[in-house]
Parts: C-alpha cells; sequence; structure tokens
C-alpha cells in the first residue's frame, strides 16, 4: 500500500543556510507564497474596475468582504471593525491554503502543525497585548465571571485561566487536525482502490473506494472551507474577549 | 506484546473515539431539527450556528482518528 504520510513530506527547492540556521525555499514555503500571491492577485483583479454595479469577479470578492464583515461586526461590534483586515487576512490565508492543498499532487500548508501553531499564536498574543493596552488590569476581569458566588470563585477562576491557556492549543490543533487526517483518508482510499486493482478477480470491487473517495473529495473541500470558517469565528471571538473583558 | 500488534490494538482503540463524535453530530442535527420543525421561519438564520457546531464536533472525532492514523503510520 503506498504510504498515505508522504505527501507531507517537505523537499528543499533552494537550500538556504543563515548563520548556522537552515531557511531553505520549502515546497511548503512555494506554496504559502502561491496561497499569499494568489488570493493578493485575485482581489486586486477582480477590484480593478471598482463598478458601482459589480460584474461577476467583483462580486465575489465583495461577498469574501461583506462575509468576514458581517461576522466581525456581529461578534465584535462597530469597533472590532479595526480588527478587520487582520481578520480577512487570516480567513483569506487559510482559506485559499487549503483550497490549494485540494488539488491532486498539491501542498497543504495548514496540514503541518508549525504553521497552524503560528497562526494560534499570533491570535493569542495579539489577545494578550490589545487586551492589557487597552483596559490594563481590567483586563483580568475575563477570569472572574460576574455572579459567581465568592466561596466557588477560586476554582472557577482557576478553570477560566486553564481554558484560556488551553485555547491555542485547541484553536491551532483543530485546523491542523482536520486537514491531516482528511488527506490521510483521501490517500488511504485511493490506496485501496490500487490495492483492489492487483487482486486478481477482486478488481471489480475497485470502483467501490474510487466512488467513496470522490464523496470524500467533496466533504473535504467542505471541511477545508468550514475549518478557514471556524478559525476565523474563533478568532474574532477571541479578540471580542480582549475588547470587552467584562461582558463575556 | 509484540509491539507491532499492541499499535494496531491501539489504532482501534482510538478510532473509538470517531463513534463518539458520531453521536456528537447525530445529536447536533437531530436536535436542529427538532427545533427547526417546531419554528421553521427561525430555522435559517441558525444554520451558521449549526455548522459552527458541526465543525466544533466532528473535530473531536477527527483528534481520535489523528491518533489512529499516527499509530498506523509512523
Amino acid at each position: 500500500m503506498p504510504d498515505p504520510i508522504h505527501q507531507f513530506d517537505l523537499h528543499r527547492i533552494l537550500p538556504l543556510n543563515l548563520g548556522g540556521w537552515d531557511v531553505s525555499f520549502t515546497n511548503s514555503a512555494a506554496f504559502m507564497l502561491a496561497t499569499v500571491l494568489l488570493s493578493t492577485a485575485f482581489l486586486v483583479y477582480a477590484m480593478r474596475s471598482r463598478g458601482l454595479v459589480p460584474g461577476r469577479l467583483q462580486s465575489v470578492a465583495e461577498i469574501t468582504h461583506d462575509f468576514i464583515a458581517d461576522m466581525v461586526r456581529e461578534s465584535m461590534g462597530k469597533e472590532g471593525m479595526k480588527f478587520f483586515p487582520f481578520v480577512f487576512a487570516i480567513f483569506m490565508f487559510i482559506f485559499v491554503g487549503n483550497m490549494l492543498g485540494m488539488i491532486p499532487g498539491g501542498f497543504t500548508v495548514t496540514s503541518h502543525i508549525i504553521v497552524t501553531a503560528a497562526l494560534a499564536a499570533l491570535v493569542f498574543v495579539m489577545v494578550l497585548v490589545v487586551g492589557f493596552a487597552k483596559n490594563g488590569l481590567h483586563f483580568l476581569k475575563l477570569f472572574v465571571p460576574p455572579g459567581v458566588p465568592w466561596y466557588v470563585l477560586p476554582l472557577v477562576s482557576l478553570i477560566e485561566v486553564i481554558s484560556f491557556l488551553s485555547r491555542p492549543v485547541s484553536h491551532s490543533v483543530r485546523l491542523f487536525a482536520n486537514m491531516l487526517a482528511g488527506h490521510i483518508t483521501l490517500k488511504v482510499f485511493g490506496g485501496f482502490v490500487v490495492m483492489l486493482l492487483g487482486a486478481g478477480s477482486f478488481a471489480v470491487l475497485a470502483p467501490l473506494p474510487l466512488l467513496m473517495a470522490i464523496a470524500i473529495t467533496a466533504l473535504e473541500v467542505l471541511v477545508a472551507f468550514l475549518q478557514a470558517y471556524v478559525f476565523t469565528v474563533l478568532t474574532c471571538m477571541y479578540l471580542n474577549d480582549a475588547l470587552h473583558p467584562e461582558g463575556h | 506484546m509484540d509491539p507491532a500488534t499492541a499499535k494496531f490494538i491501539g489504532a482501534g482503540l482510538a478510532a473509538i473515539g470517531t463513534g463518539a463524535a458520531a453521536i456528537g453530530v447525530g445529536n447536533l442535527f437531530g436536535q436542529f431539527l427538532q427545533g427547526a420543525l417546531r419554528n421553521p421561519s427561525a430555522a435559517d438564520g441558525q444554520f451558521g450556528r449549526l455548522i459552527f457546531g458541526f465543525a466544533v464536533t466532528e473535530a473531536l472525532g477527527i483528534f481520535a482518528l489523528l491518533i489512529a492514523f499516527l499509530l498506523l503510520f509512523t
């Protein structure tokens, strides 16, 4: 059976060494660059005419914009729109990256935990910085939910602190595990097709796992969008905690 | 026990978690349908929350599947 993990291997395209650090340009970096270039090029090209009545491409760009803008406004209120560029960039990067990974032979940048962990750490540090800069020590009210009797407050606060600290872990692992498991499942079913074709008269059964692989591909396209959406929604919710620590 | 055998047994045990996630997802859609049939006009507005709950619940099953895959293939 073909190795289903092989698709996540990193290759050095352009070996680079900077003061003892291996900073080679890998296929992961190439796909990240492609993701950024593709999303930027699409948005710039789609909005080039700036028509009052949007054309086909322009409405796609506007729908994407409004989709994220509504999400930010709903979860953080008007003042949250300061964070719109950040949230939109995160959504576009993850969504386009996931979709590039769905191309057969492509590489999924979000299937490596280091990429998602870096994104989640960025959000986590941002929440801390914005929270303390905007609210000062009042940010710690986040760990003291209102209406809790004083005798259970230490326990509740401890749980709140633990749940706050475990956020970046669940935030990053959710995206990474979904993409990794989905792509492994696809490869495993692809491997079943090959195995059945090589198994003599059992080859007549080969279309069954092929159909399954097609169905899972459709599910994976849905998951690629959903996980980008979920990551963005959670980013909005966490940033909302930084803006309004008392009302949560 | 042979370590290779233990690996396969462990992978099988880890896959039980996906069944638990299936209960959760089934519960989610069942409860949504129940609510949607009682008040169909409000159902469309809650679709986003339904999908969000689905993704969060399904992710936990994926975690279990991930452990199974890691045991099998690494």
